[in-house]
């Protein structure tokens, strides 16, 4: 199973190109196409990135998270929700740049192939900045009632982050 | 172009957020004495984020590379086409080959590949599309689901992660995919049955 995973990128890149080199597709121009798309894309959210950065910074030095965290930990242990991972939960669905920020810092003090770190990282890539893209969607269409969505993704992305904490713990342990 | 919203909830919470936990922590620092290590923090994560973009963000616009020439090639075809049956099961009255059908199967298709700059344009579509069988106020089932199924974020690569976890130095950081596979295509059936479930609730 983590042997599969590990060749889940060569495979996919090779499936790619191969795809590409039979459809006669100029590979290489699309390639760089892609990194200019990417690098103005991403050069869009670097301050966003970089105010986030001082955000989280100075809530992680101040001691004021881990005050929080601690006040909230007998909600988190009773759910068995690792508490180090509640500021990234809270703020997951409200900004994709700021739950970046957050699981970054896991990263960078529990490592990435720590417990934390799969559990941030499986439950950062099955849930979406429900906010941001119900904003996004239906302000297209000009719709002001937009019923259950809302409440309906929510609790999709509560589900979303049970089940990471189940399966980061079946999966490796 | 990606058109921008007039409002956006998510930009607006932030203004709170950031400047509450900023407010907030200079704050809590008075009491707790650490108010060395916030201004050390503070001086510092100027830094932290110029290396995060350097190293994750170099990582992520060799994945956008990757992911156009999949776009180019038709690939991403591949996957709408193959999402299309599935997509007539989900929501309400779609046509083979209608117009709706092809801007949800390709918005989708789009988003599966990481290619987010196309797939918000191309969901805004579809949502466009969908309203014209609305009232103009009120959203119709389809276009909760849409929105709904958009939210449980479905990547065949995560990218982003990947590019994030091998410069924090990860020994395998593609390790995460297969578990991320499984937690979201459970998330979208939960997510699909409730939205399947609460439409009858919200009435129209």
């Amino acid at each position: 199973m983590k042997l599969s995973s590990d060749l889940i990128i060569p495979i996919m890149i090779l499936l790619i190109l191969i795809f590409a080199v039979s459809k006669k597709t100029d590979v290489y121009s699309s390639f760089t196409m892609g990194l200019k798309d990417g690098a103005s894309s991403f050069l869009k959210i670097c301050p966003a990135l970089f105010a986030l950065f001082i955000c989280v910074g100075v809530f992680r030095a101040s001691g004021l998270s881990d005050f929080l965290c601690t006040l909230l930990s007998p909600v988190t242990s009773f759910l068995k929700f690792p508490k180090d991972l509640l500021p990234f939960a809270i703020l997951r669905p409200v900004s994709g740049s700021g739950s970046l920020v957050f699981a970054q810092d896991i990263f960078t003090r529990f490592g990435p192939d720590s417990f934390e770190g799969r559990a941030v990282s499986i439950m950062m890539g099955s849930t979406e900045t429900t906010f941001y893209t119900a904003s996004v969607y239906f302000a297209a269409s000009e719709t002001k009632n937009i019923r259950h969505t809302i409440k309906c993704a929510l609790i999709a992305d509560v589900f979303s982050m049970a089940i990471s904490i189940l399966v980061t713990r079946l999966y490796y342990y | 172009m990606q058109a921008q919203p007039a409002f956006l909830w998510g930009d607006y919470m932030l203004n709170v957020i950031w400047t509450v936990i900023l407010i907030s922590s200079f704050t809590y620092s008075f009491f707790a004495g650490t108010v060395d290590e916030t201004v050390t923090s503070l001086l510092e994560s100027g830094k932290t984020s110029v290396e995060f973009m350097l190293k994750t963000g170099a990582v992520m616009v060799m994945w956008s590379g990757f992911m156009e020439v999949a776009k180019k090639s038709g690939f991403t075809g591949v996957i709408s086409h193959v999402l299309s049956p599935f997509i007539r099961k989900v929501f309400k009255g779609i046509e083979k080959k209608s117009e709706e059908e092809n801007l949800i199967s390709t918005n989708l298709a789009a988003n599966m590949m990481g290619l987010s700059n196309a797939a918000t344009p191309l969901g805004m579509k579809a949502m466009k599309k969908l309203s014209e069988k609305s009232d103009g106020k009120t959203a119709t089932d389809n276009m909760c689901m849409l929105c709904i199924i958009n939210c449980a974020s479905l990547q065949l690569i995560p990218s982003t992660l990947i590019a994030m976890r091998s410069a924090s130095e990860s020994a395998s950081p593609g390790e995460i995919t297969v578990p991320i596979w499984i937690v979201s295509s459970l998330t979208l059936i939960f997510a699909i049955i409730l939205a399947k479930f609460m439409e009858r609730k919200s009435g129209k």
